[in-house]
């Protein structure tokens, strides 16, 4: 088994600034994520929580500073980031009009490995039903399956993974991401529920934005 | 074991879904939602069906008639069942996770261009031979039109998924869709139709068809790779 250094480090954000229709919603932004860490995006809605994360996985381009996968910078490194990368959005990406049995092993996964993916999630007795016939919480359910998947990739980005979760629901992602941290992963994501994981740090988007202060790089944060 | 590896384990790199991947998935979906194959196919077949009592049943003007009026109706059915082309997975997010594997977004549309055409353009030109005969079509102009239809509701299956992709993040796009995609559509309903009319009239029609031909081609090449760009621009808004 390998252990992964913990001085790696996985994705490197200087000087970031992004916009939005126009908007400039932060600006300054600089953090870099290693191997076996957790970063949790903080920041008051409309900050530009889901914007920083989509412009991370490379589907906005409106922004302007330097990201680094791995050490070589985007838009290069974008195709390798996301060999690695396993992004859960707001739309969780669950097919409506399929089973969530299918929704699996259309991402991928092998029967069995996903018919345990959704045993972890509290899902067992629903392999068969169609996922429009489940309710937000059990789609929710149904989407975070994937970072149980044996054959998860390295870099998990998540927005908002915790909304329509129950507290047991709650404790066992937690429980995920502690192995996935453990085996060397990274992990970015958003959420405005506190969530008690070993080695997570905070970046406050709200420190950043444009609005609030006068000093655009003023409020450094270090993370780890 | 002291040597760092700064890339990520290669071992996990996932390949994502293949073409035939897509499209299976495409169709197992198409099938479960038969009301979205059934209507275009009622809405040809009413809309023809009514032609007669709107028009009177004069078996020569109806003949007349029957190349066009079968071609544009088969160009609006196949126009009113792309509005949901893209939406669903749109709002379920899974547009989104197909921008984000490896390989390009032209296949994830080409494959569901191709399950468009085959529920609605392909019944479409199976069942037109019946509805030629409803409209007293000349009986030389069937394989024409059959032949005619196949290749042309394909192209616009194609033509029609760069009107959905661009209008996808809209919440009623109906006009609008019809505004991009029917000045799209005039040369294939040139060709399609041009076909029939000459066959019906006893000339060679392989011409027509031949262009309808490198129309299907130019559009399986162009479509999708227009389509997947529109899908990155209503993504990122």
């Amino acid at each position: 088994m390998s252990v992964t250094p913990k001085s790696q480090v996985v994705l490197q954000v200087s000087d970031l600034a992004c916009e939005r229709d126009g908007r400039r919603l932060f600006e300054g932004l600089r953090f870099s994520l290693q191997a076996g860490a957790a970063i949790q995006i903080k920041g008051s809605n409309g900050a530009g929580k889901t914007t920083l994360l989509r412009t991370l996985i490379g589907s906005s381009s409106d922004f302007s500073g330097d990201i680094l996968w791995c050490g070589t910078p985007y838009p290069q490194a974008l195709s390798a980031m996301r060999e690695s990368l396993l992004y859960i959005g707001h739309r969780g990406g669950v097919r409506s009009g399929l089973t969530p049995l299918e929704n699996l092993t259309w991402y991928g996964a092998g029967q069995e490995d996903a018919l345990k993916a959704l045993d972890k999630v509290d899902l067992t007795g629903f392999e068969d039903s169609l996922c429009h016939s489940l309710s937000a919480g059990q789609n929710r359910r149904v989407a975070l399956a994937r970072l149980f998947l044996s054959n998860s990739p390295r870099l998990w980005i998540l927005d908002e993974p915790l909304t329509a979760l129950d507290v047991v629901g709650v404790a066992a992602l937690e429980e995920q991401m502690a192995v996935h941290l453990y085996s060397g992963g990274s992990i970015l994501l958003t959420s405005h529920q506190p969530l008690s994981l070993a080695g997570l740090s905070e970046v406050n988007l709200s420190d950043y934005s444009v609005s609030e202060s006068f000093d655009d790089f003023g409020g450094e944060h270090v993370d780890s | 074991m002291s040597t760092v590896d700064v890339q990520m384990p290669v071992s996990e790199v996932r390949s994502g879904p293949g073409f035939m991947a897509l499209f299976r998935i495409e169709m197992l979906l198409a099938l479960r939602k038969r009301a979205d194959i059934a209507n275009p196919l009622l809405f040809f077949v009413t809309v023809l069906a009514l032609l007669p009592l709107g028009v009177g049943p004069e078996p020569e003007l109806l003949a007349k008639m029957a190349p066009g009026m079968i071609w544009v109706m088969a160009l609006l059915a196949t126009m009113l069942s792309q509005e949901s082309l893209f939406r669903g997975d749109f709002e379920d997010g899974t547009l989104e996770q197909l921008t984000l594997l490896p390989q390009p977004l032209y296949f994830a549309v080409l494959a569901k261009s191709l399950v468009h055409w085959i529920a609605t353009g392909l019944p479409l030109a199976l069942l037109s031979p019946l509805l030629a005969l409803m409209l007293n079509l000349p009986v030389d102009g069937y394989v024409c039109l059959l032949v005619s239809l196949l290749l042309g509701t394909a192209s616009l299956s194609l033509i029609g998924a760069i009107g959905a992709a661009l209008t996808v993040a809209l919440r009623r796009p109906g006009l609008l869709l019809a505004l991009i995609v029917m000045p799209l559509y005039v040369p294939v309903l040139i060709f399609g139709t041009g076909a029939v009319q000459a066959a019906i009239d006893g000339y060679a029609y392989s011409a027509q068809l031949a262009i309808l031909a490198a129309l299907l081609a130019a559009a399986a090449a162009l479509a999708p790779l227009a389509a997947a760009g529109a899908i990155r621009i209503s993504l990122d808004n």
